[in-house]
């Protein structure tokens, strides 16, 4: 078994070196005709290549037999501490962890010292939380959960806690922060918004980023042309949006999946293309500036309050977002767009209509990206089509995916992961979208649930009633 | 305007290069609408793939060049590795991406299949250089092309036959050998032909194997035609053959043909007659029309779902 593992590791890591050899090795000047030979990376390949191999047959063994994670284990009860430790060591997380931890020491060589000893530490902390919790907690923070979830208050105090954190965060730190902070939180309301139409009612749509531009451009344009209010502007985006999602909806009604992604994909890039080129309304790559930041009741604001507030617009937005969004995943629609996302053959065979619950689906997806993009238009102050091009949608679908489809919560922490992330490890950003795009395969391979996964609704029955006895 | 008046020279120069964008795209087209027949998967990285042929194509050249051998050489050993590479690539791809997805639902694999595309081009950039490159131009001048090279030069004219020997070569493989047998079977029943013995999984990687030598003949005959890659042109041009495969009705072969002929015809014309700035609306404005009067593209067949 583990003779067999370690050579298929072998086999991998010289395959990934023979593949990799043109790119990562060789480098041609052909303006001076010159040839780079970087040996080196032949030797990060060969040696990372080995341990992710191990990782993969670890999580593509665990991924077969399919067992829940952290059950009670009886085998771990009632054990000596040596026989447990055993068992916690057949666990593939921890033996993931033991394979990092491996992979980090023995980088000792390749990398600087100063992120050599991070890694080192980073993997040997949550690889001793890990164990401490298999050996030891498992029990206690089960029963600690238990009591949460029974006990009225926890809800309430959860939510307390959280607002406070969300109101007290921009005192709390410099408005280079808090405009991140929006930014994220913009792609929060991006991610909730096409999580209706890929999670809900599962039509893929590649080109989502299109709507936002359309509420970008909408407010860019008439505030600078026609000086119209922010606050004018805000619902017009969206109905603008909403306007732009069924009149794309309405042509693409018959396709399935498949096609519906290219004809998407390609009305992004068709929006891309108009932005950029029609310089007589849209100003091309110059773009539009000078957009007014949002006003209230004709107040002045520096630069840091407009931030805030701005902030404050945002979050209210991703209130209103959860709070609609989630409303209607229980509503008539809502179910229709699941059961359309379930079997389309089945679903219109109940009766339900069709056209209605797509176009419904691009409607409410498309409002949401408008609305936001009049807030990111007013948020930049100036905007081009650079911002709107099928990276932006890609990263948008990537958060759907990440956080689990249809699930709210997790859309909300993946879109803060990716938007945060690149923002405070500024080391690791330029590998970025090498990370994401693995990140994207592995998930669908071995977390298709995605970070949290969408609970469904369920009805229990509770015997009827009188028959209590 | 009268006929007479009508400028055919610039007609017929749009139409070459139109001809020859088309047949590109048929190229790589072809590998889209073979694996889709098999799996029904859009397989994005495919672009990457013929990317990635461009930039092998290039360090093989890189080197040959620095060690004495000249002209016609390199470039058949290019283009011999770059397709090597490309066909391991792709075998790689199907095994590590969409091998495990099967049988999961149809979102998954082509989830999977965008992220291994962003993560190709990544790799492309961090490992090479976010710049465009100088490819050097391979294919020599005939003499003979002298008279008409204002209206095609001999590059179109080596893309163009490439294309067409490729094509034949397609035909005969598909139609007339054992591989190309199990292929059509596998596309017309996965489990029946299962049950006749053939190897689906094999098939698969075959499939993959076929259109990704394909894609880096493609990408070996446009980089000497453009004369400079980056990490992006796979991205474009594997949408616009992709384009091209729902174009002629997917999964459907002559019909990848047909439709990377017809795109690259309408943009060709598109940009000539109406304006050079608007190339990509005219060629999903066409793909958009196609599809609302005609959803399974020109050639395909329309299926009936069955429950």
């Amino acid at each position: 078994m583990i003779a067999s593992t370690i050579r298929k590791a072998v086999i991998a890591a010289l395959w990934l070196a023979f593949l990799t050899f043109p790119l990562m090795v060789v480098k041609v000047n052909t303006l001076k005709d010159l040839v780079e030979w970087r040996w080196i990376n032949l030797a990060w390949v060969l040696y990372s290549g080995f341990f992710a191999s191990l990782v993969w047959q670890v999580l593509y063994q665990y991924r077969k037999t399919k067992k829940a994670d952290d059950e009670d284990d009886p085998s771990l009860q009632g054990l000596s501490l040596g026989d447990r430790l055993m068992v916690s060591l057949k666990d593939p997380y921890v033996l993931v962890l033991l394979f990092a931890l491996a992979y980090f020491v023995g980088l000792y060589p390749l990398v600087s010292f100063e992120f050599w000893r991070w890694s080192c530490k980073i993997a040997l902390a949550v690889l001793a939380a890990k164990l401490a919790y298999k050996l030891f907690l498992v029990k206690k923070v089960r029963s600690c959960s238990a009591v949460m979830k029974e006990s009225p208050l926890s809800k309430p105090i959860l939510f307390a806690v959280l607002g406070i954190a969300v109101i007290y965060f921009p005192f709390s730190v410099d408005s280079y922060q808090v405009n991140i902070m929006v930014l994220a939180l913009i792609y929060v309301v991006l991610g909730l918004g096409l999580n209706i139409t890929v999670g809900l009612a599962g039509l893929l749509d590649l080109g989502y980023i299109a709507f936002f531009a359309v509420g970008a451009y909408t407010y860019g344009l008439l505030n600078t042309h026609f000086g119209l209010d922010f606050w004018i502007c805000l619902p017009l985006g969206g109905l603008i949006g909403t306007f732009f999602g069924v009149l794309l909806g309405l042509p693409i009604l018959r396709l399935r999946g498949d096609y519906l992604a290219i004809v998407t994909l390609g009305f992004g890039m068709i929006a891309h293309q108009v932005l950029t080129n029609w310089t007589d309304v849209f100003k091309g790559n110059l773009g539009i500036h000078k957009i007014e930041r949002p006003g209230f009741f004709g107040m002045e604001m520096d630069l840091a309050q407009a931030t805030t507030y701005t902030y404050f617009l945002v979050v209210l937005l991703v209130i209103g977002t959860i709070f609609v969004t989630n409303r209607l995943k229980d509503s008539r629609i809502g179910r229709a767009w699941m059961a359309l996302r379930e079997d389309e053959i089945a679903c219109v065979a109940m009766g339900i209509d069709m056209a209605r619950t797509k176009l419904s689906a691009y409607a409410f997806g498309a409002f949401w990206a408008g609305t936001v993009g009049v807030i990111f238009a007013a948020r930049n102050t100036s905007i081009n089509p650079n911002s709107f091009t099928f990276l932006e949608s890609a990263i948008v679908l990537s958060i759907v995916v990440l956080g689990g489809m249809g699930s709210i919560f997790g859309v909300i922490i993946a879109a803060l992961v990716m938007m945060l992330m690149p923002e405070y490890l500024r080391d690791i950003g330029e590998y970025r979208w090498l990370v994401f795009g693995a990140v994207m395969v592995l998930m669908m391979i071995f977390r298709p649930q995605g970070l949290i996964a969408n609970q469904r609704r369920t009805y229990k029955y509770e015997g009827a009633k009188g028959e209590e006895s | 305007m009268s006929f007479l008046d009508f400028d055919w020279e610039y007609f017929l120069l749009l139409f070459a290069g139109g001809l020859v964008k088309g047949s590109i795209y048929a190229l790589i087209a072809l590998g889209y609408t073979m694996v889709y027949g098999i799996i029904q998967l859009i397989n994005f990285a495919h672009g990457e793939i013929y990317m990635i042929g461009a930039f092998v194509a290039l360090m093989v050249s890189g080197v040959l060049t620095i060690y004495g051998f000249s002209g016609v050489s390199i470039l058949v050993l290019a283009a011999i590795v770059a397709m090597i590479y490309a066909a391991a690539y792709g075998f790689t791809l199907e095994r590590i991406a969409y091998r495990p997805l099967r049988g999961a639902p149809r979102l998954s694999p082509l989830i999977s299949a965008i992220g291994m595309s962003l993560f190709l081009q990544n790799y492309v950039m961090l490992s090479q250089t976010p710049d465009f490159l100088r490819f050097p131009s391979l294919i020599p001048d005939f003499a003979f092309m002298e008279p008409i090279a204002h209206i095609i030069n001999s590059v179109e004219v080596v893309i163009l036959g490439t294309t067409v020997i490729t094509m034949l070569g397609l035909t005969y493989l598909i139609k007339f050998t054992k591989v190309g047998k199990a292929m059509r079977a596998t596309q017309q029943d996965m489990t029946m032909a299962r049950l006749v013995g053939i190897n689906s999984d094999r098939v698969i990687s075959m499939t993959f194997v076929i259109g990704s030598v394909l894609a880096a003949i493609g990408g070996v005959l446009i980089a000497s035609r453009l004369e400079q890659i980056n990490f992006m042109i796979g991205f474009l041009a594997g949408v616009k053959a992709f384009t091209a495969a729902v174009l002629g009705g997917i999964g459907n072969i002559p019909g990848a043909v047909l439709g990377g002929l017809v795109l690259g015809l309408t943009e060709s014309m598109a940009a000539g007659y109406i304006s050079s700035a608007y190339e990509d609306v005219f060629a999903f404005g066409l793909l958009v029309l196609i599809l609302t009067f005609r959803p399974a593209g020109l050639l395909g067949k329309a299926v009936k779902q069955k429950v």
